[in-house]
């Protein structure tokens, strides 16, 4: 979670927040980080360039994009399982 | 037209409206920069993350401007830009060329459209008035003046925030390179006058003003009158709408005490200023304020700044103390490109 | 206003026709301009279903009488606003001190993006031709030249509402009495920088769009030209065909709630339109028909929902957005609309809305599913929202 915490401080370009601001249960929504809807859209991008994972429907945002542990989690039940 | 307060951001030291004789930066090349100030005490830290840097400087410039003048929300916000957010226009074309239009982000295309400053000024303010944005090329900034001054007569408006702004970037500057626009080879701002050639440098700066109907006892400077006028076909009609202009404002040459022109440095375009400055303002004292910020399509912008300071100050800061001379009425005039020509008259109030 | 506006001349070119005769043909038979993507060169030509207008650029070339290599924006400008000035019949601008006010959004790009393919690996590649007329004003200047205005021409560009500000503004030259006529109006045409910039926002329908239905799913892009010949009355007076109407009231406001999403409340929407009634001296009831910007998005049509149950609070009038037959057109939008808002009050009509089937909860109203005929149609209002908060309204009103 720790990578993935710079990825979004660099995608969202969070100027003087650092990885160990970000709680892995804090909310990054509305009063917690207080990232808006351009946000969510740029971290669909980051999923799909750094996890090569798609969100298709952008209604499914607000719960995965809850937390940073909500994200990882989201990246890991998305890995396809080797055959 | 009362000019209550201007703030310029430019690639002289003129944010916080300090500049005099003595401080001029000098740029050797073939562009002049903006020198800016911290954004991170002009504007809340958290906004500034997705803003580029011409939005910066249109943002810090605007919200310095109201501040000074005492206004926290105009009745109107009107800005005039020809090239508009370049860097976030780069940005998103290039990587949609690179990446083949997939997976790309959208803050960059957001923040490309031409009306991005505008509206982030008012965003910032909450301001809910009038918001307009003109993106003629050398027109841009009288176009907005003119919307202003007809917002303040009709009075839709007793405020008015009015900018213009322009940048330069890497790729803009390389393509306007190829095109002739500047010289190949480097000069100095300070020789580029002096040592005419084929080619300008280029420039880039954000100068807000607030505008308001009422005179506050405080203001910098009037506006009398703004005209643009477009291709016209030959000197004599150049000539003709420079009389025009004069007799319209009931004003005779000899009552202008300052003129301030837009010479480049290259020949053909300077040619047009010549022929004026040989016949017509043969014995007034002249500004070629291209040498202080270069040139791009929204400097005279730059020049109304320079205006209203001198006004402002009642001499000329560009002639020695003893053969100074009262300013009290200036006329600006710019062309670009030979496609836009502009007339600005301002008084002391 | 203190003084009137008149409307001499109306053109325009979009997804449902090449000719303002054309565009009000397939209103009138419904029959919409989305289809899948012919002519545009994208990756996404399968994906998303757009307003084209149905010519290639070498066709548009012929018809306007621009090369091919010139921009496709200025192509569709000109044949707009060349109509629009012969429908006002006016030929000869000697002694008329003539005006041409012109929107986009997009400029050149559709040549730049091509620029961009060989000047982004080598910066001393790609043809600078195409990069010439990359500006907005670029744009208005090839088509004022052509036109022969010179005496004022000026380009505006506030997103989907850049082209009701032109109209705006040409309005407010001539009630300053610094012109006597205007063609005012917008074009945009369809380039990849804007499909794939809203694509980044996913607010496009992959289906042909149903604004201010339940269901929406979103956008489809368009593209097109729309004019309106504004002239000042004395001017009106020597016209010898007969007026559209009077452009009787407009108002500029901003949303200020975000840099693209409207508030829930619609309070920008709520100030266009309410500036607008006040400066035409009308009550909301005075309203017959709404042209919305109804783009199909959940974000717009519910604010601008919002904001018309607030506004017109048991008068709703007719309403229907347009832009399920020609798409959202982006800065030609406020044009081409003013251009179907003109007609509808000169010939009494009102658009249907196609596609519409659920209405919108919580809206007390629904829009028009027929073409209809409406004699008494006395004021029309027409609306357009944009990015940055941009809301204009204009209202068009019966002479």
């Amino acid at each position: 979670m720790a990578d993935l915490k710079e990825q979004i401080i660099e995608q969202l370009n969070l100027q003087d927040v650092k990885p160990e601001d970000i709680g892995d249960d804090q909310a990054l929504f509305g009063d917690g980080l207080g990232l808006d809807s351009i946000d969510a859209l740029e971290l669909i991008v980051l999923l799909q360039q750094k996890y090569k994972v798609k969100l298709s429907n952008a209604e499914d945002g607000p719960r995965i994009f809850r937390s940073v542990r909500t994200i990882a989690e989201f990246i890991e039940g998305s890995k396809i399982p080797n055959a | 037209m009362y000019i209550r307060a201007a703030s310029n951001i430019s690639p002289q030291n003129t944010f916080g409206n300090q500049l005099s004789l003595t401080e001029l930066v000098e740029y050797t090349g073939d562009k002049l920069t903006c020198i800016e100030p911290d954004y991170k005490s002009l504007i809340d830290p958290k906004l500034i993350r997705r803003m580029s840097r011409i939005i910066k400087m249109g943002v810090a410039s605007g919200m310095d401007c109201l501040q000074q003048a005492g206004v926290p929300v105009p009745d109107a916000i009107i800005t005039g830009t020809a090239y508009g957010c370049l860097e976030d226009t780069n940005t998103f074309l290039s990587k949609m060329v690179q990446q083949n239009e997939e997976a790309l982000a959208p803050t960059a295309f957001i923040q490309s459209t031409h009306n991005t400053i505008s509206a982030q000024i008012a965003l910032l303010l909450q301001c809910h008035n009038y918001n307009n944005t003109f993106v003629n090329g050398g027109a841009s900034f009288e176009n907005a003046l003119l919307d202003a001054m007809m917002l303040l007569y009709d009075g839709e408006a007793g405020s008015v925030l009015v900018g213009g702004i322009d940048e330069i970037t890497t790729n803009s500057h390389a393509i306007l390179k190829r095109m002739g626009l500047y010289r190949r080879q480097p000069i100095s701002n300070f020789e580029l006058l002096n040592d005419p050639g084929k080619g300008t440098m280029a420039g880039e700066g954000s100068a807000f003003f607030l505008l308001s109907r009422e005179v506050s006892g405080n203001d910098w400077a009037k506006i009398d009158g703004v005209s643009s006028f477009y291709k016209p076909r030959n000197r004599a009609e150049i000539q003709q709408h420079i009389n025009t202009f004069l007799l319209t404002q009931h004003v005779d040459i000899n009552e202008i005490d300052l003129l301030i022109t837009g010479n480049n440095g290259d020949l053909k375009n300077d040619a047009i200023y010549e022929h004026l400055q040989m016949y017509d303002f043969a014995d007034k004292p002249i500004i070629s304020y291209k040498a202080l910020c270069g040139e791009y399509p929204t400097s005279s912008a730059f020049a109304l700044w320079l205006a209203a300071h001198e006004i402002k100050n009642g001499v000329c800061s560009f002639v020695s103390d003893s053969n100074q001379i009262p300013v009290k009425k200036i006329l600006i005039y710019n062309h670009y490109q030979n496609i836009h020509h502009s007339l600005i008259l301002l008084s002391a109030c | 206003m203190a003084q009137p506006v008149f409307i001499a001349g109306a053109g325009v070119i979009s997804a449902i026709g090449n000719t303002t005769a054309q565009n009000l043909l397939s209103l009138e038979r419904a029959e919409t301009g989305i289809a899948a993507i012919k002519y545009l060169d994208t990756e996404h030509r399968d994906e998303f279903p757009v307003g084209e207008v149905k010519l290639s650029n070498e066709e548009l070339a012929e018809l306007s009488g621009f090369k091919p290599a010139i921009s496709r924006t200025a192509m569709l400008s000109l044949i707009a606003a060349r109509e629009a000035l012969v429908d006002a019949g006016i030929s000869n601008f000697a002694g008329l001190r003539s005006g041409f006010i012109s929107a986009n959004t997009v400029g050149g790009m559709d040549k730049t993006e091509d620029f961009f393919r060989e000047f982004l690996p080598d910066n001393t590649k790609g043809r600078l031709r195409k990069v010439l007329n990359h500006e907005c004003c670029a744009v208005t200047n090839l088509v004022a030249d052509k036109l022969g205005i010179r005496h004022y021409v000026s380009t505006i560009s506030t997103a989907c509402s850049s082209s009701a500000n032109a109209i705006m503004y040409g309005a407010r030259l001539i009630k300053n009495n610094m012109l006597d006529v205007v063609i005012a109006g917008g074009t945009d045409a369809l380039t990849r920088f804007t499909l794939n910039g809203f694509n980044t926002l996913m607010i496009l329908d992959k289906q042909p769009c149903q604004p201010f239905d339940a269901n929406r799913r979103g956008l489809n892009l368009g593209e097109g030209a729309g004019y309106v010949v504004l002239v000042s009355e004395r001017i009106a007076l020597s016209i010898k065909k007969e007026l559209y109407c009077t452009l009787s009231g407009c108002h500029n406001a901003n949303d200020a709630y975000h840099q693209t999403a409207s508030s829930p409340e619609g309070t920008g929407s709520l100030l266009a339109m309410k500036g607008a009634l006040q400066k035409a001296g009308l009550q909301p009831s005075d309203i017959g028909y709404i042209n919305l910007h109804g783009t199909g998005t959940q974000n717009n049509d519910s604010s601008e929902g919002a904001a018309i149950a607030a506004l017109f609070a048991e008068h709703y009038p007719k309403m229907s957005s347009t832009k399920a037959f020609t798409g959202h057109t982006l800065g030609a939008s406020g044009g081409i609309e003013a251009v179907f808002s003109a007609l509808a009050i000169q010939r009494g009509l009102v658009y249907p809305n196609l596609r519409f089937e659920t209405s919108m909860e919580g809206l007390p109203f629904a829009p028009e599913t027929r073409f209809s005929k409406q004699p008494g149609l006395k004021h029309v209002l027409s609306n357009s929202f944009g990015f940055g908060g941009n809301c204009s309204s204009l209202i068009f009103s019966k002479l």
